[in-house]
């Protein structure tokens, strides 16, 4: 019984690490080419129509920390945020609207 | 795939956020029952786990790049309805805090990647795990289709919102073919990384996830008989 229990953990906590991983470490080398709908804009000519964001200069914009010269650690910095922020949201939200058992 | 502001007009765009806030209320009352206490934390991880690696772009052609999107991975692992949310959840995140995406536009991505994504790569995952042997191995098999396919239907999502509010004036079939053929070289790499994220979860803790419950539950019943 504790076993299966401790190894639900290991899981859980195996999976959060291999994220933080990726999104703090990993994703510093990810290409920086234009997605396939940006390609696919520029080489029809509509690129132009696109506007930047109204939060185009918020303080976490185009995944860099405002402020952070060193371009690893502001992209590193970043991701890792948005982890904690999106496992924070998508764990609360899924624990207040899960099945309730009595 | 995020599409930015001003490449779908204001009417448009405010028809898809009407369309997707449905979408977003049924997946609510979906995820209600098809969550229990034991998938719910697997159903955040997924919304994380997604949100990390769309970060990561792979390069796809000369000068083009592609990213998971996530929706057929996440619909296989905690069911379409909690998928959906985990979706809107990532891109909102992106919207709001990182500015990828537009703010107008964020109706017109959730409509694409939380509704199209998931429920298209759902179905293919569904139809070819029929067809596929009852086996263990067929899962993350029929994921990798699923991923495969919901890539190029979400890239269609958009063909149809430019097709209906488009500000440029560059004819349809031109934009679809573009949109298509791209998005068929990203779907490749959607269906790996969607496999091979299958099968991490499917080697430790199968018991988890939500496309395998009726092979099991299948499987359990024959091996019993």
């Amino acid at each position: 019984m504790t076993e299966t229990k401790s190894a639900k953990k290991n899981f859980y906590l195996f999976g959060f690490l291999v994220t933080l991983i990726l999104a703090g470490v990993v994703s510093f080398y990810a290409s920086s080419s234009p997605d396939g709908l940006e390609k696919v804009a520029d080489k029809i000519g509509f690129i132009d129509t696109a506007k930047d964001s109204p939060l185009a200069n918020a303080p976490l914009a185009d995944y860099g920390v405002k402020g952070v010269k060193n371009e690893r650690l502001s992209v590193g910095l970043a991701g890792i945020i948005g982890v904690l922020g999106t496992g924070a949201v998508a764990t609360g939200l899924f624990l207040v609207v899960r099945r309730k058992s009595n | 795939m995020h599409i930015p502001d001003g490449f779908i007009d204001i009417p448009t765009s405010a028809g898809f956020a009407a369309v997707s806030a449905t979408g977003v209320a049924i997946a609510l009352k979906g995820a209600k029952s098809s969550l229990d206490e034991k998938t719910a934390p697997l159903a955040g991880l997924t919304a994380t786990f997604i949100f990390a690696v769309q970060m990561l772009n792979f390069p796809v052609a000369a000068g083009t790049s592609g990213h998971l999107l996530g929706g057929a991975l996440a619909a296989v692992l905690v069911g379409p309805y909690a998928a959906s949310l985990a979706l809107t959840v990532v891109l909102l995140m992106q919207g709001l805090l990182f500015a990828d995406g537009g703010l107008t536009a964020l109706g017109l991505n959730i409509f694409n990647m939380s509704i199209i994504g998931v429920w298209v790569g759902y179905f293919i995952f569904i139809a070819a795990k029929r067809v596929l042997p009852k086996k263990k191995s067929s899962i993350a098999i029929a994921a990798l289709i699923g991923g495969f396919i919901s890539v190029p239907a979400a890239a269609l999502g958009f063909v149809l919102e430019y097709a209906i509010g488009g500000t440029a004036t560059f004819s349809v079939s031109t934009v679809a073919s573009a949109m298509v053929g791209t998005h068929i070289l990203i779907g490749i790499g959607e269906g790996l990384i969607t496999f091979f994220a299958v099968s991490a979860v499917m080697a430790s803790r199968a018991d988890l996830v939500y496309g395998y419950k009726d092979v099991a539950n299948s499987l359990e019943i024959r091996s019993a008989s």
